[in-house]
């Protein structure tokens, strides 16, 4: 029988009503008393310096409170970078400033030049357009080969060139990789695009700041991932307000996938706008405003090289990537090509030798930085396409070629500075050939050819790092964070519980299977406990959502804390029973004394912590509540085994998507509802990259997909019904909860599957194509198939 | 600014509008209906789908003018009498067919609609329904299920976790 409550149960989400019922609380659904509202007036050219901007006209239009801009912000921060990547020299990255409004130049289109404030949001817009901006267009650089070049246009007039860092990972690989090379029996070689996407959570960014001159209080409503994160860099580095005058609050967020971790210009600029007017300020962003300046994601352009030994054994990898940084560097934007990237480059494989070379470039383009998976889908595309290709070079199975190189034996050291805990690659395999029933391939092949369609069926494994850790290991790799995460579990006086938590949930669920945890572990009901989050006022710090991270970082903290309440409670009830402590057990909500039955109920022991007439206040405060940090000691790693199949039509070039299997082994799981939803969003965001999504720019650095008319979104009828299993389980074997994490490996397991089907599809046509960029669009396969 | 007078949720109400005001905007921000949604300024995602005259629209296709003297039924309006989840709305929960939320009265407005037109509609026939509406969270598996759950369909061979 499944559960129904606790660990495993997969119990329906309580935050659906409000859901559904259209009452959840998006931040921009709140509207503060005299607000006003801002439009930002963008930059419509890539790369130009500012020459004027007279903002007298538009001052004098209705309902005008202010007009901002970059000489406003002369005595403010930047926006600062959160990481800094040491490169092969032993140099610290590039790290130019990056304005909250443009200062002197702009750099790409859609960089805010102005923000004019008003009564209305018609009129901020109707003023913008009378603010007369003389812009001189400089020459852009775009594309990142080229922008590296001698006499390139620089994006940073102060720096040397456009390169950001050179990262050589392991440098001290470098030499036992070229001998490997050398001496293979066969070599396999690819060059292939990761192209760049825009992450497109449904709900645009909102950001409300207001000030209150009673308390000298900031208060910043946003659209955030991580609110603590967001106060700390704003209050700090930004605006200069002290941490216990700034609150920031992240109520229902409407998706993330990466891109509302960033402290963006627009959170910034409404806090201090809010200031200086002494009245609240909104800003919501539309669709078009979110495609140039959410931060964007992926765009590398590489080249890896597999070298197999005779016998098929790899025996090392070379990769060498261009990772494009876009203008400025986003907050997080330096670890994605590197230690989320590098780090992950032995996937689920054996291979003894493996150097990793990545050159982060600026350009006259958004910022990129990490969008669901981050710098993980990148590792695992190239990878398993390299791979594939190997195995048709060398007419071997591809699934025994994996099968053959498999990590078999945990712990595993890996040649690029992590080690994997726990994992069974063969098993999630066999999981995937019987889910996908790859046996049945042949037939379905038959009929589909019978229809006049090219079938495909592509295989890839893929290995994730989660929960990225601990704080100290982070620190000397360049994070300028800890990446704990804290709970406080408040227990009230009849028993039922508040958690407070630094995770953030904008659509995992935790206010559902955050309380499974608590109620397995206390052996009361799931509907006594809820979770408090994303408001900084009333939750410890904490790192947020991201990475995978909220179950094994923030359950494990959680876990933590409710340790500590099952001892406080456990002497409490010791007292009450006039036992000894170390008999008490705490079993289906109540406590017993070993061997006797003698027992308390957990309420009323709580209630003896609240009203502590009968209580040992001479041992113990009264009051029953826990804080903890959790700091973990390793990367958590979740794996599996994907399969795609495809049709792919002569005629057209359109591919369509037949089936989709998915085997994952996410170690235990907590709501399998839950985490079969986020696997099913991963694998749509994984085939929107593989065959429609492709986020463009002309060669002047015009943005040519800027609206849902030229980014092709994956809808319903571009996908399948997807077999997801999870029924694998390794645990974490350092974590408490034994847990892994799933928010991203749909998306970094599936593209490599969608494209690795497409070519399997196209050579069954005879045609002779070894590799197809994604978005493999009609044109592009009808292309390839042209020869 | 003009007075346009229509149905909401089965109560009269008048306001002053400007001649450009969007009837998503006349319901977020005159009404404070905030469960109609803004995803797109392109008429693509679907989060603003409403019911006009019992006919799924979006809501930022068209004037609140052009709504003068119609029935307008939005999210906060669907759920039965008593206060319990419709049928669609219960089937979306059941089958785990919303993440963040944000498109989810569009796409239950949607899905509505479609049933009352076609009770028992097929998986192609839904897909090909859902084209107007972009989900980013759920990769639409448990949406298309929900919704032939609610038409009464069984399925229990569609994969479930
Ligand atoms: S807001 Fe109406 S379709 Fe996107
Ligand atoms: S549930 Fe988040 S966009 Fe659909």
């Amino acid at each position: 029988m499944p559960k129904d409550n606790g660990i495993g149960a997969s119990t329906k989400r309580r935050e659906d009503v409000r859901f559904l019922t259209g009452h959840g609380k998006y931040t921009d659904d709140i509207n503060v008393l005299h607000q006003t509202y801002v439009h930002f007036l963008r930059s419509d050219v890539a790369h130009g310096k500012i020459t004027s901007i007279d903002t007298a006209e538009a001052a004098k239009m209705p309902g005008v409170v202010r007009i901002f801009t970059g000489a406003d912000f002369e005595g403010v921060g930047g926006l600062p970078c959160g990481w800094q990547v040491t490169d092969r020299h032993g140099e610290p990255m590039k790290e130019p400033p990056h304005p909250v409004l443009a200062q002197g130049k702009v750099r790409h289109v859609g960089e805010p030049i102005a923000a004019v404030v008003a009564d209305t949001l018609a009129e901020a817009r109707d003023a913008a357009e009378a603010i007369m901006v003389e812009i001189e267009d400089l020459p852009a650089a775009v594309d990142m080969k080229a922008a590296l070049k001698d006499g390139a246009p620089k994006v940073h007039d102060e720096l040397s060139d456009n390169l950001c860092y050179d990262w050589g990972f392991v440098e001290e690989n470098k030499g036992a990789v070229e001998e490997a090379i050398k001496n293979a029996a066969h070599v396999t070689t690819l060059e292939l695009v990761n192209n760049r996407l825009v992450a497109n959570p449904m709900e645009p960014r909102v950001a409300l700041g207001d000030y209150n001159r009673s308390d000298d209080m900031s208060t910043l409503y946003t659209t955030s991932q991580n609110p603590h994160v967001i106060r700390l860099l704003m209050g700090a580095f930004v605006l200069g307000i002290p941490e216990h005058k700034l609150r920031v609050v992240a109520p229902d967020v409407g998706g993330g996938f990466g891109t509302k971790i960033f402290h963006y210009a627009e959170e910034a600029f409404c806090t201090f706008a809010a200031r200086q007017i002494k009245r609240p300020v909104k800003w919501t962003s539309t669709r078009s405003e979110a495609f140039m300046s959410d931060a964007h994601g992926r765009d590398h352009v590489t080249k890896i090289e597999l070298a197999l030994d005779k016998d098929n054994n790899f025996t090392a990898i070379r990769t060498e990537t261009y990772a494009n940084m876009g203008a400025y560097l986003s907050t997080f934007a330096p670890s994605v090509p590197t230690w989320l990237h590098g780090t992950l480059m032995a996937g689920n494989y054996k291979t003894p030798n493996i150097y990793v070379n990545v050159k982060a470039v600026f350009t006259n383009t958004v910022p990129v930085d990490a969008y669901r998976g981050a710098g993980r889908p990148e590792a695992t595309f190239q990878l398993e396409r390299v791979i594939d290709k190997a195995a048709r070079e060398l007419g071997v199975d591809p699934i025994a070629l994996r099968k053959q190189n498999f990590i078999t034996e945990f712990p595993y050291a890996t040649p690029v500075a992590v080690e994997y805990d726990t994992g069974d690659y063969m098993a999630t395999m066999a999981k995937l050939e019987e889910i996908a029933d790859v046996k049945g391939f042949a037939a379905r092949r038959a009929e589909s050819e019978k229809n006049g369609k090219l079938r495909g069926l592509g295989i890839n494994c893929y290995i994730e790092a989660c929960g990225i850790a601990p704080s100290n290991l982070v620190g000397q790799l360049g994070a300028r964070a800890g990446l704990y995460e804290s709970a406080t579990v408040r227990v009230n006086a009849t028993g039922t519980i508040s958690v407070m938590t630094g995770s953030h949930s904008h659509g995992q669920g935790h206010e559902t299977a955050f309380p499974q945890v608590v109620a397995e572990m206390l052996g009361i009901d799931e509907s006594m406990i809820d979770i408090v989050h994303g408001d900084t006022a009333n939750t410890p710090m904490g790192m947020g959502t991201y990475g995978s991270r909220s179950i094994a970082v923030g359950g494990s903290a959680m876990v933590r804390a409710t340790e500590k309440i099952i001892n406080k409670a456990k002497k409490i009830a010791a007292h009450l029973m006039e036992a000894s402590e170390a008999d008490i057990e705490l079993k289906d909500g109540a406590f017993s004394v070993a061997g006797t039955d003698k027992s308390v109920a957990w309420g009323d022991v709580t209630l003896a912590a609240y009203v502590p007439h009968n209580y040992p206040l001479e041992d113990i405060e009264p009051g029953l509540e826990e804080t903890a940090f959790y700091d973990p000691s390793n990367f958590t790693y979740p794996s599996g085994a994907y399969c795609c199949e495809v049709e792919v039509d002569p005629e057209t070039g359109k591919v369509t998507v037949e089936r989709f299997a998915a085997a994952d082994d996410f170690g235990n799981i907590i709501n399998p509802m839950i985490v079969s939803g986020q696997v099913h969003g991963g694998i749509a965001q994984g085939i929107g990259q593989a065959l429609l999504e492709n986020c463009a720019y002309d060669e002047n650095g015009q943005l040519l997909s800027a609206s849902y008319m030229d980014y092709a979104m994956p809808r319903a009828d571009d996908v399948p019904f997807y077999q997801v299993d999870h029924s694998c389980q390794t645990p974490c074997t350092h974590n408490p909860l034994g847990v892994k994490g799933c928010g991203e490996a749909g998306a970094i397991g599936s593209p490599p599957a969608v494209i690795n089907a497409v070519v399997d599809a196209l050579q069954s046509g005879g045609h002779k194509v070894t590799h197809i960029d994604m978005p493999a669009t009609p044109s592009r396969v009808w292309a390839a198939m042209q020869g | 600014m003009a007075k346009v007078t229509m149905t909401v949720n089965g109560k009269s109400v008048s306001r002053d509008v400007e001649g450009r005001t969007l009837l998503v905007q006349f319901l977020r921000e005159k009404l404070n209906l905030t469960g109609t949604h803004v995803g797109c300024d392109t008429s693509q995602c679907g989060a603003c789908v409403v019911h006009v005259n019992g006919e799924a629209v979006k809501s930022c296709t068209m004037f609140a003018a052009e709504a003068e003297g119609a029935e307008v039924t939005t999210i906060e309006a669907v759920e039965n009498d008593d206060g319990s989840l419709s049928v669609v709305q219960q089937a979306f929960q059941d089958h785990h067919g919303l993440q963040c939320g944000f498109c989810t009265p569009g796409m239950v407005m949607t899905a509505t609609a479609l049933l009352k037109e076609n009770p028992k509609p097929s998986e192609a026939e839904i897909r090909d329904h859902l084209e107007g509406n972009i989900c980013r969270c759920t990769g639409y598996h448990n949406i298309v299920k929900a919704i032939m759950a609610a038409s009464g369909q069984d399925v229990s061979s569609v994969a479930a976790e």
